[in-house]
Parts: structure tokens; C-alpha cells; sequence
């Protein structure tokens, strides 16, 4: 034990301690643990100490069975219908870490000296001289330089390397492609079909009876060779779906209340609604086929696609956009034109004239 | 070690020592040190005083899940492939074979299913995250409680804040990596979130994302920024953090032989050594449990991402999870500008204000210090009660989080407790302002009345539980008075002083106005301390003493007892 | 109602007039008279004709439902205009054995939600009910067993049903029931239920029906084998293991950064608390030993 030297009484003799309502009383005198006086005690302590240590080692030991042991891939195997892998992986190295976080602890706990020291404060501010002293040496280094006396050397450099900015700026332009008006249309084009998202099968309205809700996609995003849309693939595919899908349901056709321009919008009571929330984007399509209130899982806008997808709750501002519907000679539905507005969430650059149910059907 | 000195001490006698033959460990400290110096640098740190308190600990399972996170991350980018490049997967995982995805999610997949132990390292590296984030914010928490955050710990305050809003954003990045359907839902919205940004934000969207979302630019870069840019900020400033305690020194609570001048504790080595070495084993050996045990992000079950796709559930991780909160509760308000659209319903709450948060947060120091004119250091820890208006403050700010952070689960919420959302979203509408407002009177009366309650113990002696019957039939509780030690523990603070403008005096002897931002201040300042029980003086303390000897000697005196307790209120 | 309001021209092709409904009707009573008879006692088998089986079934439909349904299962509106029970015309086979099937029906009381209770009917009186129902107006068939079941497919071609089963399942039933199916709220009060332990037979029937809120999905919006593979994703998911250990009820980071909280958190700061408690002490000086 190397605590001798420790003060066993400090009592606080501080400057403001007269002015204290009690005076301090200094520490306590120290007082022992079991272990320090009874070697009875001590050797217990240390054996608990070892076995912690001994049962981290078992554990790792476990772990290295563990991970030779159970398999992954194809055939996990499984029991009690978790991973075995992860959990017995998971389980021998967390009791090997924890036992031997456990033994340090109880090791500083009960065997190593537990003295308390003391230890005086400095102030965190630099002492009189040394401030001065660096005063001094700043004071003399710009007097050497002559930057003060020098005022056209200071303020070209100053100038010149404030210009260092633009490069940095600049250097970042070609990050991306400026916006252009991409947001403003997607791939809907007249006559192109609506197909089912995931399978890409077109939708025969004679198919669709009241309460369906289809989550669709344009066709263009299914090519074949019978539709004949070019191949898409990728970050151009990723982007058209991200701005084309739509949900499309079929509502009784009185309980509809088609928007100012939009009253041959439907077809039959099939609406046709863009898929994207124009609050931040989710995708949407928490449909209630008896309200025809469709919900937003990220943030719970709700909109009434009875009412040209007004906005009932939340934090959207707009409804959705409506696309206007059709069906081609086979009687299969078809847009007939893109979304008259941008879909998705707002942006700086979007035209009032955009909104809702402002936007004539020019169709 | 090379700087024992007592051992020389020790040899120094009459007759010249013989240099023993150094052993091993000897030489290679005497190595170092002949060419790093190491004797002088180590000198005062190795036995370096940290006093002991449970509280004390809260940052270092900070300090403790970051390492975890390192080690574990590096094991992740082993394996991942941060490319959004198309395949087709054809590996292990059955309900996925021959879905088109992206490399970063294939080989997210990879490392959960055909590296032993790589969906294991997956978990831990999520789970600590999140405990990464959420014990900065307790360790936070417990600074500004106990008032550790002053003269002269401001900055160190203000590298604390920068971390949290660091450590918030690196989790972000991470969890989006995977190129999940939850956390492409994520990066959508944050599409949304920028789009919103007035002038600027559709071109930073495509700045970002180069080019139209989602584009194939954007994984490889949230990835760089996550294993480079953000780690080596973190690391940067964790150092300066833990540089700026050492040289300040651990505050420590007021007692016995504890002053503002001195640390009483356990020296670096060995016991404070041990000791967070061993946390460091048991946070690694927790998120290791955790890990095993408890699934987080099952990305296979999510799919890879595809912006027609969602989950119900649509959650951000739990600390991005306030601000989703105020985007909730938002009402949708829009407007429309000379061909301009301006969505405050989304710029307002996730845009203006986590940054206004952050702002006030990193703030609070020397706004603190700014009202009460206190610009001593303080080394001695306050208990919350005896600064109620701090207290309250922050208390107050916590409701305002944790209604946004509940709002940010409400749909969680409304299922698990059979509410409708529709109800929680209005009630927390008005939750979020009355709240804050309820919580801040509340705390602070509460701190108060426990002031009191401790200026009772001073004076009066603590209730023992023994019920007297007077002579005269009347029942009281007998009182006896606490140890000297406690009693000096509960004076062992500052008096509040109200900060008064001063008046300056020309030398005509007409004094000129107080500046206005000086008399709110010394407004401000008398609300701050308003109410507060200052410590008894001496002499009050000296009075209840004898009063005390009396009491035990003369038996009960009510009459006494209710006079004294009068002039408290007083 | 639903049936009536329409023209022809936009029925599903599998309901194209009223022979082909009359067809659709004998084809789903055979269907569950074929099931009833492979399940039932040789007794039931020889009384059951089905003008019989309708009969009883209008007898328990009268007792047990027309207070909400109506006499004839014409539904019943309220003096404010909403409706005790909906029309029950053209609903079909499928619509009670579900409703019925999972206790929903007969509910407790009015409203949009109905939560699943313990059955009050036996199948036998069911199917009655169903037969009874499905004679008002045609409507889709109780869905035989091979309709929903994955038996006698290949292992290749279950393999590729239960990968598009799941695209699909990812695409239409996700945003409310949950990537893992564990169900959702809903607008004001409302849930999409937990699809853990549903039967396929009921998940199909839901499918096809839209009981309640959610939306339907009819043979012209999802085909029957559409329906399928998202049945046998459905129950592949629960075959499954867990890899990653509990599933913490698969609701998503809410449930996750609760545990961060509770155990992460908790169990750390439980630690520290032990690491800076006092240990006991002893009255003894050290002194008294050393000498």
C-alpha cells in the first residue's frame, strides 16, 4: 500500500470558511473494508475475483464453440425460433466481456486500496507573468512582421485569401445536375396504360369493383415487347418510379365529389391519385375503403380521395395529385395526360399556379 | 516505473547504490522516456485524483459505446459495399433470391446472413448508437443538474453540445446505409426535408443526391461522410473534451474536506483505472447482450429499397425522433409567393427548429451566466433543488422533447393504447406549449419547498418518528438534531446574489439611466434567484442549536416549536 | 346495394350476370358442403340438402344478425343516417364465413372496427349462414383449400411464390399491416390488425372481401395466385426464425429505442451505480491487525 503519505484530516481551512454558517469538519477519518483487516475476507475477495475472470474465459471459450458450431447461410439453425448463431454468439461474448468487467471492478472494489486523496486546485486562468509574457512575445512577433505598419501587404493577403473561397465553392458545382424543371413532370404520358405495381399487368377497369385499391405504376416502367416502352433500368427506373406511382380506387360514383375541371376525371368511380405525399414524400397508400380517407405512415397526413384527395389531417399542406383517367379500346385504363401539377413535396421553385384543384384538365 | 522516487530515497545511504539490472518492463519505460519524456508528462496524471460518484459515470458510457462503435464498425466495412450499384441477390436469404437491389443492400445481407457473427456486429454496432446518443444525452443531463457546465467549464459545454448534434447526425448516416425500405424512407423524407429549405433547397437536394432522387450518388456519399468525416470530428473533439477535464480537473459534490479549491477521490492508477476499465467491459459486454438477444433493424424482412414501397411504423431512430414528432403535430401551412412556394410545415420543424434547439442548448451557460452576473469558478457540484430556476428550465425543456419525441411515435402510441392518433395529435398540439410551461412552475415550486424542506433539518433536526405526549395531552413529533457532517453538507453552498444594473455616476453626482438590456438583466436576475430559501447564517443556526439543547433538557415546548416554524416563512 | 347500383359492364368477369352468379353460388355451396361432408358426421351428411342448409341459415341469420343486417340482409340505417349494419346483398359466402369464422361477427356493438372474439357459431352453422347469405346476391365463394395452399407446387415454384408473394406483400399490405405484418394504426382510433396468427383461409377471405376498412383486392385486382404467394410469404414469415434474436414486437425503432432506454441505459447506469457504491466497512482499524 503506498497510502502513507496521504493527509488523513484535511480540514477545510479555506479563506471563506469563517464565513461559512458551519465550519467544515475535514474528511473523515478513513475507515476499512473487511478485506483490508481480515485476511479471511481478502482471500474470499480475491478467489471471487479469479472465478469472475475464469467464467470470462469459459465464456470465450463457449464463443469460439459457438461460432465453429452453429451454422449460417442456407440452413440456420434455430431453436425455440431464434437464430441460434446470433444468439449464443452474442450470449458467450457479452458474459465473457461482462464477467471480466465484473472481476476488474470487484478487484478495485475490495482489494486495491481504497485511500481517498487529495488533490489541490489550480485556477484555469494562466498565471499574471505568463499572460504578460505572451502578450509580450505576440507584441513583439507582429511588431517584427510589420503587419500593422504595412496596411497594403495585409489587406492583399487578406483579400487574396478570402478569393480562396470561390475555388472551394466552385469545386463543388458538378456534385449534380442543376433541377431544371425535372420536378415538374414524370413519365405519365397520354394514353400510356396504368399496370400493377410489382407484377406490371394493365388494369381493366371492368375489373375493379368498389373498395379495390390498386397500388399502380405506368406502364413505361414495365417494358415488353407487346407495350414496346424502351428499356429502364437503374437510377432512371429508381427516379420515374419515385415520381410516377399512384394508387388507384374505385369509389360508389354518387358518394364522389369530383373537383372544379375534374368531373371526367373518373372513370366509373375509378380515381386515380399520385402514391407520393406532398408533405416530405413517403409513399402512401393506408387506404379506408368505407371513408376513402388514405393515410401516410411517416407522418399521418390524411387525405379524402372522395374529395379530390383533400387534405383532413395533418401536416400536409396540399392534396395529392390527381391523375386524369381514361380507357383505351380494350378497355384497359390509360392516363391521359402527366400530373398537371409536380407531385411530392413542396419546393422553392414550385408555381403557385400549380395548386390543387386549380389546374384545368386540358385533356 | 521510471519515476519512483521513493525508491531512491530509500537506497541513498551512506555507501554508493549499484545500478540493478533493470528489468524488462524497466528498460522499455527508460527507452521511451529518454526520447518521449515520458517521466515529466506522466508525473501528475498517473495518479491523477477522480472523485467517485455514480453520476460521474454517465459520460464515460459514452466515451465506452463509441470505442465499441469503432471496433465494430471496422468489422462492418470489411464486408459492406457502400455502392448503389444494381444486382440481382442470389444469397442465403430465401425470400429475397432474385430481387434486384443494391450492392449496399446485398451485401448488408451478406454480412447479417453468411458472416458468422456479422449480423451480430450489425446489432451491436446499431444498438450502440443508440446507447451512444442517449448517454450523451443523460451525461448532459447530469451536467446541467448539477450545474458542472460553469466558469470554467463553459466551452467544454459547448464541445459536449457540438457532439451530440454530431453523434445525432453520424447515426443518421449509419442507419441509412443499409438501403432498406425504412431507411430509404428515411433519406426520402430528409429529400422532402431539404426541398423545403427556402431559395437553396432544391439545389442542395440535387447537390446531394446528385441529381434527382434517389439517384445513385447518394450512398457512397452518406457512407464517406459516416466512416471519415463525422468519426473523425467526433474523435477530434472527444479528445478536446477529455483534454479540457483533465486540465479542469472532476468536479465533485460538496462535503466534509471537499472545497472549491481541492478533488478529493481515488487516484488514476489504480483505482480509477480499474474502474473505468472495467465499465468499458461491461458497456462492451451490454451491447454485446443486447446484440445477441434482441433483434434491431431486421433489414430482410424490411426488402430493399423502393420508393413505391412503405412501412406502417415509419420511424426514424429514437433520437431523430423529436424533431419527426414536431413534423407530426405540424399543422399544414403553406405559402405561395410570386410563383414561390414556402413549406413552413415542413422548414419550421425540422429545419428551423432543431437548429434553434441546439442553438439554446449550447447557449444555456453563459445565458445562465449572463442573467445571475456569477463569474466565479466553481469546482463544488449543486444539488438541482438549490438552483430551482435551472432546474426548472431544463425540465421544462425536457417535457417540450419528450411531448415531440412521443408525438414522434403516435401512431406506436395509438395502437399500443387503443387511442386514435387524431386525438393525440390535437392534444399534443397544445401539449407542446402548455407543458413546458406546467413543468417549469411545477419543478421549480417542488426545488423550493425542498429547500425548505432541508432548511427544516438544519434547524429543526430530522423527524425521528417518536411520538411525545406532552403533559398538557398535546402529540408532537420528536425531532433530533443531524450529524455535523450533514449539516455542513447542506450549508456547503453559495448564497444567490441578484444581480443589480449598476448606476454609473458623472462627476456632476447625476446618475445616468440604466441601459435597458442592463435592466432586464437585473430583472431577469431577481426572477431568476426569486423565492429561492437562502442557507441560514451562523447565528440561526447557533439559536436552533440552543434551542435544541433546551428542547432535549426542558422536554416539549409547542409553543416554542410554532414560533420557530413561523419565522421560516418569513 | 353494392351489386344493384351497378351495370353490367363493370362487373368482375367472374360475376357476369346472374347465371354466372348463380353458377359461382353453386360452385362455393358445393365447395363447402364438399368440406362440410369431409369433416362432418356421417348424420349431418345425409339431412343437408342445400335448400335446407339455406333455410337454417336464414333461421340463425334472423336470430343472430338481422337486428343489424335486416329481415332480409338488406342493412340498416340510422334516424342520422349512418348505418347499424351494412347491406349484406352481394357480400357473399366468403364475407361470413370471415366475419363469422374469426367472431367478429356477431359484434358487441356498432362501429367500424371489429375486433376478432372468441367464434359463437359452430362451421357447421356457419357454412348455413354462409349459404343463406350468399343466396341473397352472388359474391365471391368461401375459397377452397388449394386456393390459398402452396401444396403440390414444386419447391422451386414455392420458392418463387413466396419471393413474389413478398414483393407484393411489400407493395400492398406493408403500409398498413407492418413490414412484418404486425399490424398498424389507423385514422381515428382505427388499426390494421396483426397478421401473426391469422389462418390463410381468413387471410384469403380478407383479401377478397375488404372486411371492415381495409380496401379489398378481388380476383381483378390481385389474381387468385397473386393472393397466394402473398399467402405463402405470410406463412413463410412465421417459419422463419428470428436471426436476430427477440423480435421486441417488430414495430420499428420506437420499440428499439425503448430498449436502447430501458436495458441499454438502465443496465449501464445499474453498473455504475455498483461501481461507485461504498462497500462495507469494518469497525476495525488496520493497525490492530498489522501488529
Amino acid at each position: 500500500m503506498s497510502d502513507q503519505h496521504l493527509p488523513e484530516h484535511v480540514s477545510g481551512d479555506d479563506a471563506g470558511s469563517d464565513l461559512e454558517p458551519i465550519r467544515d469538519p475535514g474528511l473523515p477519518e478513513h475507515q476499512w473494508r473487511p478485506t483490508d483487516v481480515d485476511p479471511k475476507a481478502e482471500k474470499r475477495a480475491e478467489r471471487q475475483v479469479a472465478i469472475l475472470f475464469g467464467l470470462s474465459a469459459l465464456s470465450t471459450f463457449l464463443f469460439l464453440v459457438s461460432y465453429f458450431t452453429f451454422k449460417v447461410g442456407d440452413e440456420w439453425d434455430s431453436s425455440l425460433g431464434l437464430g441460434v448463431s446470433n444468439v449464443a454468439l452474442g450470449g458467450t461474448f457479452g458474459a465473457a466481456l461482462l464477467f471480466i468487467g465484473a472481476g476488474i471492478i470487484q478487484w478495485a472494489r475490495k482489494l486495491m486500496a481504497d485511500h481517498e486523496m487529495v488533490e489541490m486546485r489550480h485556477p484555469a486562468a494562466s498565471s499574471e507573468e505568463d499572460r504578460e509574457a505572451t502578450l509580450a512575445a505576440l507584441q513583439a512577433g507582429l511588431e517584427e512582421s510589420g503587419i500593422a505598419r504595412r496596411p497594403l501587404i495585409r489587406n492583399s493577403l487578406i483579400g487574396s485569401v478570402a478569393l480562396l473561397g470561390a475555388p472551394a465553392v466552385v469545386l463543388l458545382r458538378d456534385l449534380g445536375p442543376l433541377p431544371g424543371d425535372k420536378l415538374k413532370h414524370t413519365v405519365w404520358k397520354p394514353n400510356m396504360r396504368l399496370v400493377r405495381d410489382v407484377v406490371g399487368t394493365p388494369i381493366k377497369a371492368s375489373d375493379i369493383e368498389i373498395g379495390d385499391l390498386i397500388n399502380g405504376a405506368p406502364e413505361a416502367l414495365f417494358p415488353t415487347e407487346e407495350n414496346g416502352y424502351p428499356e429502364i433500368e437503374g437510377v432512371e427506373l429508381q427516379a420515374e418510379k419515385a415520381k410516377g406511382a399512384i394508387i388507384v380506387v374505385r369509389i360508389e360514383p354518387d358518394e364522389l365529389q369530383p373537383g372544379r375541371g375534374r368531373e371526367n376525371w373518373d372513370v366509373d368511380g375509378i380515381v386515380c391519385y399520385s402514391k407520393i405525399c406532398t408533405h416530405v414524400g413517403c409513399p402512401i397508400s393506408l387506404y379506408e375503403r368505407t371513408t376513402h380517407h388514405v393515410l401516410c405512415p411517416c407522418h399521418q397526413s390524411t387525405f379524402d380521395l372522395a374529395d379530390s384527395a383533400r387534405v383532413i389531417f395533418g401536416p400536409a399542406a396540399r392534396p395529392l395529385p390527381q391523375l386524369p383517367l381514361g380507357v383505351d379500346d380494350e378497355g384497359y385504363l390509360i392516363a391521359r395526360s402527366d400530373f398537371l401539377e409536380p407531385v411530392g413535396p413542396s419546393f422553392w421553385e414550385r408555381d403557385s399556379k400549380d395548386i390543387g384543384n386549380q389546374g384545368e384538365a386540358d385533356v | 516505473m521510471s519515476i519512483d522516487t521513493s525508491k531512491v530515497a530509500e537506497s541513498n545511504r551512506s555507501s554508493a547504490a549499484t545500478a540493478a539490472k533493470p528489468n524488462r518492463a524497466g528498460s522499455v519505460a527508460l527507452w521511451a522516456d529518454e526520447r518521449l519524456g515520458l517521466g515529466t508528462a506522466m508525473k501528475k496524471n498517473l495518479r491523477k485524483v477522480f472523485p467517485d460518484h455514480w453520476s460521474f459515470m454517465l459520460g464515460e458510457i459514452a466515451l465506452w459505446s463509441f470505442v465499441v462503435l469503432l471496433l465494430s464498425g471496422v468489422f462492418l466495412t470489411l464486408w459492406f459495399k457502400p455502392s448503389m450499384g444494381e444486382v440481382t441477390y442470389q444469397g442465403s436469404y430465401d425470400a429475397l433470391r432474385g430481387i434486384p437491389m443494391s450492392e449496399a443492400f446485398a451485401s448488408s445481407l451478406h454480412i447479417s446472413f453468411d458472416v458468422r457473427g456479422g449480423l451480430l456486429m450489425r446489432q451491436m454496432h446499431h444498438w450502440a448508437a443508440m446507447l451512444f446518443v442517449a448517454s450523451m444525452m443523460v451525461h448532459l443531463l447530469r451536467v446541467y443538474f448539477t450545474g458542472a457546465f460553469r466558469k470554467p467549464r463553459e466551452l467544454n459545454w459547448v464541445i459536449g453540445s457540438l457532439l451530440l448534434l454530431l453523434g445525432t447526425l453520424e447515426g443518421f448516416t449509419g442507419y441509412s446505409l443499409p438501403d432498406d425500405l425504412l431507411s430509404g424512407t428515411g433519406i426520402r423524407a430528409a429529400d422532402g426535408f431539404m426541398k423545403s429549405i427556402p431559395v437553396v433547397g432544391t439545389y442542395l437536394s440535387f447537390f446531394l443526391f446528385g441529381g434527382e432522387f434517389p439517384g445513385d450518388a447518394i450512398i457512397p456519399r452518406l457512407y464517406i461522410i459516416h466512416v471519415l468525416l463525422i468519426p473523425g470530428l467526433l474523435l477530434g473533439l472527444i479528445a478536446a473534451h477529455m483534454l479540457l477535464l483533465v486540465y479542469h480537473k472532476h468536479t465533485q459534490w460538496p462535503g466534509p474536506g471537499r472545497t472549491e479549491q481541492n478533488v478529493v477521490g481515488y487516484p488514476m492508477l489504480p483505482v480509477y483505472a480499474a474502474k473505468a476499465g472495467g465499465f468499458f467491459f461491461i458497456v462492451f459486454g451490454i451491447t454485446a447482450v443486447m446484440g445477441g438477444l434482441l433483434t434491431i433493424n431486421p433489414v430482410w424482412k424490411f426488402g430493399p429499397y423502393d420508393p413505391t414501397k412503405v412501412t406502417a411504423g415509419s420511424q426514424p431512430d429514437w433520437y431523430m425522433g423529436w424533431p419527426d414528432g414536431a413534423l407530426r403535430i405540424m399543422p399544414g401551412i403553406e405559402s405561395h409567393l410570386f410563383g414561390h412556394t414556402i413549406a413552413w410545415n415542413v422548414f419550421l420543424p425540422i429545419i428551423v427548429l432543431p437548429g434553434l434547439m441546439f442553438t439554446i442548448l449550447a447557449a444555456l451557460p453563459f445565458l445562465e451566466s449572463w442573467i445571475t452576473g456569477d463569474k466565479r469558478e466553481h469546482h463544488l457540484l449543486e444539488r438541482p433543488r438549490n438552483a430551482p430556476t435551472r432546474t426548472a428550465l431544463m425540465v421544462a425543456l425536457m417535457t417540450f422533447y419528450g411531448l415531440l419525441w412521443a408525438a414522434g411515435g403516435n401512431d406506436i402510441i395509438a395502437i399500443k393504447l387503443h387511442a386514435s392518433i387524431n386525438a393525440i395529435t390535437y392534444f399534443m398540439r397544445v401539449a407542446v406549449f402548455v407543458g413546458p410551461l406546467l413543468a417549469f412552475a411545477i419543478t421549480r415550486r417542488w426545488c423550493i419547498s425542498l429547500q425548505r424542506h432541508d432548511e427544516q433539518k438544519l434547524l429543526h433536526g430530522y423527524e425521528t418518528g417518536i411520538i411525545m405526549r406532552s403533559a398538557e395531552g398535546g402529540y408532537s413529533e420528536r425531532h433530533l438534531p443531524i450529524s455535523e457532517s450533514a449539516a455542513y453538507t447542506l450549508t456547503a453552498r453559495d448564497d444567490d446574489e441578484v444581480y443589480v444594473p449598476e448606476t454609473k455616476v458623472d462627476e456632476n453626482g447625476v446618475a445616468a439611466p440604466v441601459g435597458r438590456l442592463d435592466a432586464l438583466r437585473g430583472k431577469l436576475s431577481a426572477l431568476w434567484f426569486a423565492d429561492n430559501v437562502q442557507r441560514p447564517t451562523r447565528d440561526e443556526i447557533e439559536e436552533a442549536r440552543h434551542h435544541f439543547e433546551h428542547e432535549l433538557e426542558g422536554g416539549h415546548d409547542e409553543h416554542a416549536a410554532l414560533e420557530s416554524s413561523e419565522s421560516v416563512k418569513h | 346495394m353494392r351489386f344493384l347500383n351497378r351495370s353490367a359492364g363493370r362487373l368482375s368477369r367472374y360475376r357476369r350476370g346472374p347465371v354466372a352468379g348463380l353458377l359461382l353460388l353453386l360452385l362455393g355451396l358445393g365447395l363447402t358442403g364438399g368440406l362440410y361432408q369431409a369433416f362432418s358426421p356421417a348424420q349431418a351428411a345425409k339431412s343437408d340438402t342445400q335448400a335446407m342448409q339455406v333455410e337454417k341459415g336464414r333461421k340463425l341469420f334472423l336470430v343472430g344478425c338481422s337486428f343489424c343486417h335486416g329481415q332480409n340482409g338488406q342493412g340498416i340505417s340510422t334516424i342520422d343516417g349512418n348505418q347499424l349494419g351494412p347491406s349484406l346483398v352481394g357480400v357473399g359466402a366468403a364475407a361470413v364465413d370471415f366475419q363469422v369464422g374469426t367472431g367478429r361477427m356477431p359484434m358487441a356493438q356498432p362501429g367500424a372496427q371489429a375486433p376478432r372474439k372468441k367464434v359463437v357459431y359452430t362451421q357447421d352453422e356457419i357454412d348455413a349462414m354462409a349459404a343463406y347469405v350468399a343466396s341473397l346476391g352472388p359474391g365471391p365463394a368461401v375459397p377452397a383449400a388449394k386456393d390459398y395452399s402452396v401444396e403440390g407446387l414444386t419447391d422451386a415454384e414455392r420458392q418463387e411464390a413466396i419471393v413474389r408473394g413478398g414483393q407484393i406483400f411489400l407493395t400492398n399490405c406493408t403500409a398498413c399491416h407492418n413490414f412484418d405484418g404486425a399490424g398498424g394504426a389507423m385514422p381515428r382510433g382505427g388499426y390494421a390488425v396483426n397478421l401473426h396468427s391469422v389462418e390463410p383461409r381468413y387471410i384469403y377471405e380478407a383479401l377478397l372481401t375488404g372486411p371492415q376498412n381495409m380496401p379489398s383486392f378481388s380476383n381483378g385486382n390481385l389474381s387468385p395466385e397473386e393472393k397466394r404467394d402473398v399467402i405463402a410469404y405470410i406463412t413463410s414469415m412465421r417459419e422463419t426464425p428470428s436471426y436476430g434474436g427477440f423480435t421486441l414486437g417488430s414495430l420499428g425503432p420506437v420499440a428499439e429505442g425503448l430498449f436502447a432506454w430501458v436495458v441499454g441505459i438502465g443496465g449501464a447506469v445499474g453498473f455504475a451505480v455498483w461501481i461507485a457504491a461504498h462497500s462495507t466497512r469494518s469497525t476495525k482499524k488496520k493497525a490492530e491487525v498489522d501488529a
